[in-house]
């Protein structure tokens, strides 16, 4: 598994599309964070990081895709997929190896904002006048999302040869799962009666609850099935050569 | 045993790729897999290779099963697939690296360095594989099969493509690895199998048609005997229709094909007859059946 895992980091990292992924997010972020005066924190007037996790989701919900949209399409289109599948690695190692590398790369994506992180810390007034708390509750939470992003898109790849198609279903699977269940929850015949309950099927409302800074097992369980669920679909897919 | 196969059936929708195939492979045999397109022989290699399972009857690699215990099976098995599917971007010794880190060899770093000396890539080790030219990719495609010193290697047309000096060397290759152990290897070529193997396996619709020695295949194929002749005088259809026993008389270029019925020393008969005529001889021989005759022949649409 972890010889699938290097591989993986290692063809992303000696690609250009690697560090483009990674300098596209920095620098939208960057743009809206510091520059653009709508959304610029330094005319916010508040010590807060809410646009980076505002953001954030939205940037994830394109680049992510871009970045797990190879992960099997390739594999199938090159035909690799037979080379990998008879070597002595089980079909589940195989996923879990590639779903893993995706997710160091998010991680990896995000550790600059960390940069942010301090800035704002340093410029508050008085030095360190920020609500620590809910910033690690936030970093948490936009790991998690971004690791279910990268399910999802891993699961979308193994589904197709054609790496567009792959990006594409990404794309709306994650957009389904993140805000559907907030905007249909908005529908005159759910409202005031359980909006709630439709809105806490989506991401949004989860990734919202952890990032007040309160991590509740409730929000982590929903994640953690999610990524499982697609990973053991994905497994499910590249097994089905047997049936 | 090496391979067994057993009453192995593949069926793609309709059309049944394999067909109630058997046969079996000993240790340190190595066997040609031949037939035309389409044929089956890269479905039972998929198989073989536990990339697929079958619908039906058994198949033992190694002495592993194909299907309960196809994990133990890829470890000792080696595979090229078909059409050789590499990681284009990768560097020769990088890729390599991957496979013997798949493997969790022990000596990673002293078997990538065998295998590139073996395979003869040297060169060619610090370059990408997509800019390698197909014998080069080929032989990457053989080292990553034989990295881990498997027991059993199936390689699924190697030789395709190549021109005729990668060809030899490719066969070369797999010749010296055959020595010890187990091969089974498909192709179109004949020749290449005359060369590098003993046995052979002709399959044509998911059925065997063949399975024999290649001397013995090649003896048995027809019940005629050719006898082919080049004299440097002139003579005519007639004269060579008197020769004993002779069924027939064609001739090709300068040269005649008298055909006998099989066990009439057709070639003793043509020698006597020269020598009661003083003829001057310049090609006398016994025209075998070629391999290419006998697959035209068994895999024929009937």
């Amino acid at each position: 598994m972890w010889a699938i895992y290097r591989k993986e980091i290692v063809a992303f990292l000696s690609s250009i599309t690697g560090y483009l992924v990674i300098s596209v997010f920095l620098i939208l972020l960057g743009l809206f964070m510091w520059v653009f005066p709508d959304t610029s924190v330094l005319h916010y007037n508040y010590a807060t990081l809410a646009q980076l996790f505002d953001l954030s989701p939205f940037i994830f919900l394109f680049l992510i895709p871009a970045i797990t949209m190879r992960t099997f399409s390739e594999e199938f289109q090159a035909g690799t997929i037979e080379l990998l599948s008879t070597k002595p690695l089980t079909d589940f190692k195989i996923v879990l190896g590639k779903y893993l590398a995706v997710v160091s790369l998010v991680v990896f994506a995000l550790l600059p904002t960390l940069l942010y992180f301090y800035s704002i810390y340093d410029l508050g007034s008085p030095r360190g006048n920020i609500d620590t708390g809910a910033v690690w509750g936030s970093y948490f939470g936009l790991v998690l999302l971004g690791a279910t992003f990268a399910a999802i898109g891993v699961f979308s790849s193994s589904l197709s040869s054609n790496q567009i198609v792959a990006f594409l279903l990404a794309v709306v699977i994650s957009f389904l799962l993140y805000l559907s269940f907030l905007y249909l929850s908005k529908l005159p015949i759910f409202y005031a009666s359980i909006d709630d309950v439709i809105q806490s099927f989506g991401m949004d409302y989860h990734y919202a609850s952890l990032s007040k800074g309160l991590i509740d097992s409730r929000d982590l369980i929903y994640f953690l099935s999610l990524i499982s669920f697609f990973l053991f679909c994905t497994q499910v897919k590249l097994s089905s050569r047997r049936w | 045993m090496s391979i067994q196969v057993q009453d192995l059936t593949k069926i793609y929708g309709e059309q049944k790729a394999l067909d109630n195939v058997s046969f079996s492979i000993q240790e340190g045999e190595v066997v040609g897999f031949l037939g035309p397109n389409g044929a089956g022989k890269s479905t039972c290699m998929k198989i073989l290779t536990a990339f697929i399972p079958p619908n039906a009857g058994r198949a033992e690699v190694a002495g592993y099963d194909v299907e309960n215990e196809s994990l133990e099976l890829r470890r000792k098995v080696g595979y090229l697939p078909e059409h050789n599917p590499l990681y284009l971007d990768m560097y020769v010794k990088e890729f390599l690296h991957f496979v013997s880190r798949i493997h969790q060899l022990e000596h990673p770093e002293q078997r990538v360095r065998e295998m590139i000396g073996i395979t003869g890539l040297g060169r060619e080790e610090n370059k990408k594989i997509g800019s390698l030219s197909k014998g080069y990719r080929q032989r990457v495609g053989l080292a990553q099969a034989m990295i881990h010193d498997p027991e059993v290697l199936i390689l699924d047309e190697p030789t395709a493509g190549l021109d005729p000096n990668q060809l030899s060397e490719i066969r070369a290759l797999i010749s010296d690895f055959g020595k010890d152990k187990t091969v089974l290897f498909s192709s179109h070529i004949m020749q290449e199998v005359q060369a590098i193997c003993d046995r052979v396996i002709i399959i044509n619709k998911g059925k065997i048609v063949a399975d024999d020695n290649i001397d013995l295949l090649s003896r048995n194929s027809d019940d005629t005997e050719v006898v082919r002749l080049k004299i440097k005088e002139a003579v005519s259809m007639e004269a060579l229709q008197s020769i004993p026993k002779v069924r027939n008389v064609k001739t090709q270029g300068g040269s005649f094909e008298l055909v006998f019925d099989s066990n009439s020393n057709g070639v003793e008969k043509v020698f006597q007859w020269v020598n009661e005529n003083s003829y001057t001889v310049l090609h006398l021989e016994r025209k075998e059946s070629s391999l290419e005759d006998i697959f035209q022949l068994l895999t024929k649409e009937s």
